[in-house]
């Protein structure tokens, strides 16, 4: 899945210009799947059930990454801008981001009075080479995403957009490896989550599924002095307990969990503390939709370097597929 | 039935946000006891159905909701046998430290709120409260055996201790919002002995301390005409000002403010005077923190109205309330209800405006 | 002039009666059909010319920021809350109109002579201040309002501009959004060749609470949002820009904090703008939300733009506008809308 993953990270697509990531995917779709395009954006495929009695499932990896936009142009040519998503400030400094027409720029920062204190976004400018606003090449509202390529660490994947093109490459690996399965099944892959989950609600309220899984990143707690967690690289795909903008729907977090044990495919109970994804919005779509989550444990998130295990990611695969491709038992009425 | 020991089952029961299947057991024995049917939804509400007698083409509903959670802890990882926490809904961290819990691992285990004691702690971190990123979970059991009967994930609630004050009060946790959901079995006892027009859905509601997916959803689901959340609200005590808080014992607040319909809010104040009950306005100007607030923008949206039972020391294991307040609320409600004719309805909405204005 | 009126109306989160009341005489000659819905939306139908099945929801907020009385103290002065977002610092000796009897009372404040050493340097939180009605006792007070009646800031609409200007600056109350409400009654006066529903929506300030009802209801297509915006313009040494300027014109968004402009949307309204020499800005990215956040992500999405008039204040007793930038704004809607059908050429898998 190498190759998938790296094409997928290299794409352009901050929040709300998601076009270059769609059109990767839809090259990459089995010949002939059913694939239609929402009034959002959102990509759904649709994998109808081969035989009865299966639920209606839709599973969703989001095609946005975090990344800036342009506010203002200045006499000198430099660009000021505003975040798209939950851009992290330590590592902007010296960072170089790319525009939709292959633009690159550096960040740079004003001097600062107190060195101890991570300064405001405002701070921060954008050099692209221009002089002056009459031959900068950027205007107000343009975008851009962090710029840097995909490596290779042993077992290890370093990206940027591992948040989440990783989750893409899983459920597009899925679709392309399951074995035939009772359920109905849309592949979702959604906008604008970085932005507060907008895609997702549009697309769970127009699909319309009895169940949900979003496959997404997660924190671990394996690096020096973090905040803790029981999640660590390498010790497979977690499933989803909580979060900090829900609760995972307690029938499918077992019954992933349960699928997990019978097929043998280790994975990690997942506890994020802050931080959300697109099953958080799903699950309120309508009537209530029971809904969970696969997480794909990664470093640094919302970095330009995200971390990846090529076991988890593998592990992910190997765990979803096996979860879509029989009976799905949630629970239910509780008697 | 007697209004302490259904608030103390009640209270007493298990049943953190997203994990509340053991209390909704034992809500629904009680809606069933009352009710025509009761159901569960799909993310856990229970909603029991009271039949109205209006013609079933013409027959209005009301829902009404108190939710069902509790807020507690869950476990993020387990350290030399002491448990790391986080929280499920908000807690002052300095009402949990030194508190009984309960861990609800393969077996319910006693446990206590702890952290580094002051003898070991500098002397300007004795003079700070202890942040919830420092406090832990003593099962006071060896590291290999908390290894055996706990997981990540695990749920850690409040141990209940049930006080009965003086003077008809009671403490408890998890009033909020238990005691709203007594005053729904209350209701449906009283409305079952009399006749109502409307549709009566009784909702018990979860997540309401976490996401309010329970009351969003339920609401999209049932649709109703109109709503009447019921929750807690700030009983006076000292270092609260009266602006944010209303009277213990003074009978249950009627809220005003955008999340609720002026006309419902007139009828229930006009049904507490038509009663003599004591009766208070509780005034929100933004959020109202409770499940009204997701009720009210509910596909085409839902007029909504708000009963609150003063409560002090909320989102602690000593929340307390005077039973008095949760009697006149259910009385209030069962009242309002009856007295519902089919055209209340008409009176919340303007569908032709240009024609109500030509005539 | 309805726009003199609207400013001057009364009408916070939650009560926006008197601004329905002047709204529907205004348009009842200009549209099909009205409507009242639960929490306050005024929400009118007009029909298509033509057989277009499109729906295209309009929408304007008529609330405003203000503060509801919370407490009537035994002295006789009332305590209060804020409705929406307000800073603080605009909050001590104001004037204020209380319920619909529009009372007066005063935001009262200590003298700065008798103000302790360092207090002027923390700001005054709305937490102490109290508003003074002239009551001298509780039962007084009562007698004039009740807790839960809302207050707005007393402010007359004025012009500001002489003749010779090249600005028609006028000062009040409110442009956010009783401009925009203005503006969306001024279009009905035509016809489109799409069924146009206007949303005069309520809540806006709260939280987009009517918008996201209206949506849901009227099932629309796409959505513009007619809205007034902040300009910025106190001088500053830092080479950067204000988020609008006045006497530009109307300004288009890109992105906010609630939602990301359909860029076909704003592709059709920079084009129309530029080919029929309107005036026109964009909007600084990244700041504030309006009723398009709510309503993009109805249902199952719903393409949406946001055009607005800058003011300069918003939120505060008192905004400055352009009327120039208020007919502007005007006039790009009305150059736009006719070609909205056409502009939304279908999202493709492979672009």
């Amino acid at each position: 899945m190498k190759e998938i993953i790296k094409k997928l990270t290299e794409c352009f697509g901050p929040s709300g210009y998601e076009a270059a990531v769609r059109s990767c995917i839809s090259a990459e779709l089995p010949k002939g799947v059913e694939a239609r395009v929402d009034a959002m954006g959102n990509l759904i495929v649709h994998k109808p059930a081969a035989g009865k009695g299966g639920r209606k499932v839709m599973v969703a990896a989001h095609m946005d990454e975090i990344g800036v936009v342009v506010t203002h142009v200045d006499q000198k040519g430099f660009l000021r801008f505003g975040n798209v998503g939950g851009v992290r400030l330590n590592p902007l400094m010296g960072g170089r981001v790319r525009f939709a027409d292959g633009t690159i720029g550096v960040i740079g920062m004003e001097k600062v009075d107190d060195a101890s204190r991570l300064p405001a976004l405002e701070k921060f400018y954008i050099d692209v080479g221009a002089a002056s606003p009459g031959d900068c090449p950027v205007k107000v509202g343009d975008v851009a995403c962090f710029h840097r390529g995909f490596e290779q660490l042993g077992t290890r994947m370093v990206a940027k957009a591992m948040d989440d093109r990783v989750g893409c490459a899983v459920i597009l690996q899925t679709l392309k490896v399951m074995e035939k399965s009772p359920n109905d099944l849309y592949f979702v892959f959604t906008v604008q989550e970085e932005v507060g989950l907008r895609g997702a609600a549009t697309s769970g309220f127009g699909v319309e599924p009895e169940i949900a899984v979003a496959v997404d990143v997660t924190l671990t707690g394996d690096t020096p002095e973090c905040p803790p967690m029981a999640v660590a690289l390498g010790a497979g795909p977690t499933v989803k307990i909580k979060d900090g903008g829900m609760l995972a729907h307690a029938g499918v977090k077992d019954w992933l969990m349960r699928t997990a044990e019978n097929a043998g495919i280790a994975y990690q109970r997942e506890v994020l503390v802050a931080g959300t994804t697109d099953a958080c919005a799903i699950q309120v779509s309508r009537a209530g939709v029971p809904s969970g989550c696969i997480s794909i444990p990664t470093r640094f998130v919302h970095m330009p370097s995200e971390v990846v295990d090529a076991g988890d990611v593998e592990g992910a695969v190997k765990l979803l597929s096996a979860a879509l491709s029989h009976p799905i038992d949630i629970g239910g009425e509780k008697s | 039935m007697e209004t302490a020991p259904l608030v103390r089952e009640l209270t007493e029961a298990r049943g953190p946000s997203g994990y509340e299947a053991e209390v909704r057991e034992t809500i629904r024995r009680h809606f069933a006891a009352h009710a025509r049917e009761v159901r569960v939804d799909a993310l856990g509400n229970c909603i029991a159905l009271a039949p109205g007698t209006a013609a079933l083409n013409a027959r209005p509903s009301i829902m009404l909701a108190g939710h069902m959670d509790e807020i507690a802890l869950m476990v993020i990882q387990i350290e030399k046998g002491f448990l790391r926490v986080t929280e499920i809904g908000g807690f002052d961290p300095r009402v949990l430290f030194g508190q009984e819990v309960l861990v609800h691992g393969r077996r319910v285990l006693g446990g206590l709120v702890v952290s580094v004691p002051p003898h070991f702690t500098d002397p300007a971190e004795r003079e700070k409260p202890v942040p919830l990123n420092k406090l832990f979970v003593d099962v006071g059991l060896p590291a290999d055996e908390v290894e055996s009967l706990v997981r990540v994930g695990d749920l850690i609630t409040l141990r209940p201790r049930w006080s009965t004050l003086a003077n008809g009060y009671a403490s408890c946790k998890s009033m909020d919002d238990r005691t709203a959901v007594a005053v729904i079995v209350l209701c449906l006892e009283e409305l079952a002995q009399r006749g109502h027009a409307w549709d009566v859905h009784g909702v018990a509601t979860v997540q309401e301390e976490a996401t309010m997916a329970g009351a969003i959803t339920g609401a999209y689901g049932i649709q109703p005409t109109i709503a009447v959340a019921i929750d807690v609200t700030f009983g006076a005590q000292p270092g609260l000002s009266p602006a944010e808080t209303v009277k213990m014992d003074g009978g249950p607040c009627i809220a005003r403010g955008p999340n609720f319909h002026p006309v419902i809010h007139e009828r229930l104040m006009a049904t507490a005077r038509t009663l003599e009950m004591p009766v208070q306005v509780e005034t929100l100007a933004g959020p109202s923190g409770t499940d009204a607030w997701g009720i009210q923008v509910s596909r085409a949206g839902i007029p909504c109205g708000l009963v609150s039972i003063p409560l002090r020391s909320m989102h602690s294991p000593v929340e307390t309330v005077c039973l008095r307040d949760i009697e006149r609320s259910a009385r209030l409600l069962a009242e309002f209800i009856c007295r519902l004719p089919v055209a209340f309805a008409d009176e919340l909405v303007i569908p032709d405006a240009l024609g109500a204005e030509r005539t | 002039m309805l726009l003199e009126q609207l400013s001057e109306a009364s009408g916070v989160s939650g009560h926006e009666e008197e601004v329905r009341a002047l709204l529907l005489p205004a348009i009842r000659d200009r549209v099909d059909a009205c409507r009242v819905d639960g929490i306050g939306n005024l929400i009118a139908r007009k029909k298509a010319k033509g057989s277009s099945s499109l729906r295209v929801l309009v929408a304007a907020h008529m609330d405003e920021v203000g503060l509801m009385i919370t407490l009537i103290e035994e002295s006789g002065l009332l305590r209060f809350a804020k409705v929406g977002g307000i800073d603080d610092r605009v909050l001590p000796a104001r004037t204020v109109l209380i319920g619909d009897k529009k009372i007066p009372g005063v935001i009262g404040v200590k003298p700065v002579h008798l103000s302790e050493k360092g207090e002027a340097e923390k700001v005054m939180e709305w937490k102490q201040l109290s508003i003074d009605i002239g009551a001298s006792s509780k039962a007084e007070a009562e007698r004039l309002v009740q807790r839960g009646d809302y207050a707005v800031f007393a402010t007359e609409y004025r012009s500001m501009a002489a003749d010779l200007s090249a600005w028609r600056t006028v000062q009040g109350k409110a442009f956010d959004d009783r401009a925009g409400c203005a503006i969306l009654a001024e279009l009905l006066s035509e016809r489109q060749d799409f069924d146009l529903i206007a949303g005069f929506t309520v809540q806006e300030e709260v939280g987009l609470r009517g918008a996201r009802v209206a949506a849901y209801a009227e099932n629309p297509d796409v959505a513009v949002v007619v809205e007034c915006t902040g300009a910025n313009e106190v001088p500053t040494t830092r080479d950067v820009s204000p988020s609008t300027r006045l006497g530009c014109g109307p300004s288009i968004t890109i992105r906010d904090n609630s939602f990301i402009a359909d860029a076909r949307l704003v592709e059709l309204f920079t084009n129309v703008a530029v080919q029929r020499g309107i005036p026109h800005q964009f909007k600084q990215p990244n700041i504030g939300g309006t009723d398009a956040g709510a309503i993009h992500r109805s249902r199952a999405g719903v393409p949406s733009i946001t055009i607005a008039v800058p003011a300069r204040y918003i939120h505060s007793p008192a905004a400055i506008m352009d009327l120039n930038d208020f007919e502007n704004t005007i006039a790009l809607l009305r150059e736009a809308l006719p070609r909205l059908s056409g502009a939304l050429t279908p999202l493709r898998r492979d672009a």
